[in-house]
């Protein structure tokens, strides 16, 4: 049996079930914790660290959408130090790659660029890496700017997960990491590619998208990913 | 005989004490034989025979052993809660992937004694109640994954591993699993998601593998120090080992004595011991007349201490007040002619090279940190550099999903703290005190 629990999300009392992580119960109290990685109907990974809250008698900041709630736990999600922190990450996601919003596809509906003015980022302290990578435009319907990619590994995830194709996965390590399709092959060449277009959908950024789209064209829909999971689960 | 393992340096002035290395050199081991002919599985035998899983448990619980790979968790708590999790199927695992830089503590213990890490492992199978077991070992040590497969063949011949070991109703089967050499994969959820054949990247803990570890079983998972502490204290008992050390550090540390020091090698040393005793005493002091600036603890998370903390005993926390930490074992001395900022920089780009890529602040954060210290080498550094230098440093320690990333900044923000000066000295005055960097080749052109 799971529990239900009362905790206080800063100062707000609130109530969630002991299998729901601290970025949900959150949610469902109206506190929106900025995050990137995170995306309802997805294991959570922890990668993109914005959802990081204090929480008390722990030393260390955690991440909301891994973390699940606890009786009497006290979670503060917006102090001083935690707007510090998510706002260095957002400039360390613009630096890393190379962002031209005013060519993108999804600019003005890109969930990075929605953090960066929500989180009042509005110019680089620290030099941009200008790091040289190549767009696979082989799809017939997609394509990939690995530019505009923040390694949420959204893509890989669903395309595991819920399409159950693993098309998607990871190549490198650190600053090198990178998304790659099949054994790092062109997408259009994909063998276990079935272009359901989940990826595309679930991709925060202009990094994965529809191909005849012209700047700010396009709107992603990831809503359909709660959807399928509800309606797979009552199938059960 | 092939005893061509390393053993520790010669202790001159009786300042060394052997437990983890007392049969390193003396036996030969690929001889299961010469293991028994020195006490070899009496340990085993008699735990299997006598003692109950709990006992075993209290026993470590009383010695005050702490995990040698680093962090120092007590050993004895952590067998207890993978003792006590539920579940049918349990696992024990062996951490011997060894990345730091200059470091072959492991290496050595598993090639000159592969028998006691594995009779080590065998006791905490039967205390936590596991039946399948996995040392986890660098393909780089080809000698040390030769000798533990040998090793195990022997001891299922001489039914030590297998079903029903001794008559009584304990099993275990043991396996050697070889890593691709990521320093990452020493981290203990990213080594298990290497076992089980995932990308070796690190996920956010809780749950603890004690918990949840290889394939969602509870799992024990130690250093092959750890382990091979394991058979001393039993066969002489706890009390015996709490004598040895300090009130929260118990027992001996392997080092890897390197760098400027007339010495080099492997030492094996009882906690509290000072770093001046290991240096002068053990290590025979700085060669060449010169003289002794820093020690290097911790491998690549630890950080560098300099000559004023001399006389800091090698304890965790002792070590960690200075800085650094006692990490899995290297230890690093530098002289005078070793400039700071190159030696923070050298750190600092071994860990953004090891990054695994996952999250933001070590991905990216290492990588900009790089490029700063970059800077302040080439002379072309301001204060505000520095200061963003500074905020990086916090900022990657607090939110890196795993201790790679926490401890990535390390070497930067100690040195930062002790030498600051010679940070100073390339930003303002564009020179290189030690003449190491580029700035003091410009400074030469001029
Ligand atoms: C980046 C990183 C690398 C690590 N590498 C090693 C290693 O090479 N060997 C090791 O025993 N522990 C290593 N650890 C520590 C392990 O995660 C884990 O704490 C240890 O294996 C537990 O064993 P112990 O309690 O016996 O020390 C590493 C940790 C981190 C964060
Ligand atoms: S993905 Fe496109 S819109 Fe979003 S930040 Fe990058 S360039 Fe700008
Ligand atoms: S392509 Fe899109 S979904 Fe995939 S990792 Fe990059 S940003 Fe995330
Ligand atoms: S801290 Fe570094 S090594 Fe650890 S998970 Fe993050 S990127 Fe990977
Ligand atoms: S949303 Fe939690 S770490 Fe990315």
């Amino acid at each position: 049996m799971t529990r239900v629990v009362t905790l206080k999300i800063d100062d707000i009392d609130a109530t969630g079930r002991e299998d729901e992580t601290v970025l949900e119960v959150a949610i469902e109290h109206g506190i929106q914790i900025p995050r990137l990685c995170a995306l309802e109907g997805l294991t959570p990974v922890g990668a993109c660290r914005l959802c990081l809250v204090e929480v008390a008698g722990s030393s260390k900041l955690l991440p909301a959408c891994t973390t699940y709630v606890t009786e009497g736990m006290v979670v503060t999600t917006n102090s001083e130090r935690l707007k510090k922190y998510r706002r260095m990450t957002i400039e360390l996601l613009f630096t890393e790659g190379n962002h031209v919003c005013s060519v993108c596809v999804v600019n003005g509906r890109c969930e990075l660029q929605n953090l960066a003015i929500r989180l009042g980022v509005d110019h680089m302290r620290i030099p941009y890496l200008y790091p040289k990578r190549i767009v696979d435009a082989s799809h017939e319907r997609f394509a990939l700017d690995p530019n505009r990619c923040v390694l949420c590994t959204r893509c890989v995830r669903v395309c595991g997960e819920i399409e159950g194709a693993h098309t998607w996965d990871l190549m490198s390590r650190g600053i090198d990491s990178a998304v790659i399709t099949d054994l790092n092959m062109p997408w259009g060449d994909s063998e276990t590619c079935t272009a359901c277009g989940k990826c595309v959908q679930v991709c925060p950024t202009g990094a994965l998208f529809e191909k005849g789209m012209a700047v700010g064209e396009m709107t992603k829909r990831a809503s359909f990913l709660a959807t399928l999971t509800a309606s797979r689960e009552d199938g059960r | 005989m092939a005893s061509d393992a390393v053993g520790a340096l010669p202790d001159e002035n009786g300042k060394q004490r052997l437990i983890v290395l007392e049969n390193a050199g003396m036996i030969d081991p690929e001889d299961i034989e010469s293991y028994m002919a020195v006490g070899g599985y009496a340990t085993f035998n008699d735990v299997l025979q006598s003692m109950t899983p709990p006992e075993v448990i209290d026993q470590i619980r009383n010695s005050g052993l702490r995990g040698r790979g680093g962090a120092g968790y007590p050993a004895g708590l952590k067998w207890s809660t993978v003792g006590k999790a539920l579940g049918a199927q349990k696992y024990v695992v062996c951490n011997g992937d060894e990345g730091d830089p200059g470091a072959f503590m492991d290496r050595s213990i598993m090639e000159a004694d592969p028998h006691r890490v594995l009779e080590g492992m065998m006791i905490a199978a039967y205390a936590v109640g596991a039946s399948q077991g996995y040392l986890y070992v660098r393909a780089e040590y080809p000698l040390a994954i030769k000798r533990l497969k040998h090793a195990i063949k022997q001891a299922e011949k001489h039914g030590l591993l297998g079903h029903n070991i001794s008559g009584t109703p304990f099993s275990l089967s043991l396996q050697v699993r070889l890593g691709a050499g990521a320093f990452v994969c020493g981290e203990e959820t990213a080594l298990l998601a290497s076992i089980e054949g995932r990308r070796g990247q690190p996920r956010p803990r809780p749950p603890y593998p004690a918990e949840s570890g290889l394939w969602g079983c509870p799992t024990l998972i130690n250093n092959v120090e750890t382990y091979a502490n394991v058979v001393p204290i039993l066969r002489e008992g706890a009390e015996w080992f709490a004598g040895i050390g300090t009130e929260r550090s118990k027992g001996t540390k392997v080092f890897a004595l390197s760098g400027r020091i007339a010495r080099t090698g492997l030492i094996e040393v009882p906690m509290g011991i000072t770093l001046r005793e290991i240096i002068y005493d053990i290590g025979g002091g700085i060669p060449d007349g010169r003289k002794f600036k820093a020690v290097q603890t911790g491998g690549p998370s630890g950080g560098c201490i300099p000559a004023a903390h001399i006389d800091t005993p090698v304890d965790y926390e002792s070590l960690k007040q200075v800085g650094s930490m006692m990490g899995s074992g290297g230890m690093i001395v530098m002289d005078d002619s070793s400039c700071m900022v190159d030696v923070a920089k050298y750190f600092l780009e071994f860990c953004m090279t090891e990054s695994c890529g996952k999250c933001v602040p070590c991905r990216v954060g290492t990588a900009q940190m790089h490029g700063l210290l970059e800077k302040i080498c080439e002379g072309e550094a301001t204060l505000d550099d520095l200061e963003m230098l500074e905020e990086l440093c916090d900022m990657v320690t607090n939110t890196s999903l795993c201790g790679l990333g926490q401890a990535a900044p390390n070497a930067v923000v100690t040195t930062l703290h002790f030498f600051r000066d010679e940070y100073m000295a390339h930003i303002v005055d564009k020179t290189c005190p030690a003449h190491v960097c580029p700035v003091s080749r410009k400074e030469a052109v001029q």
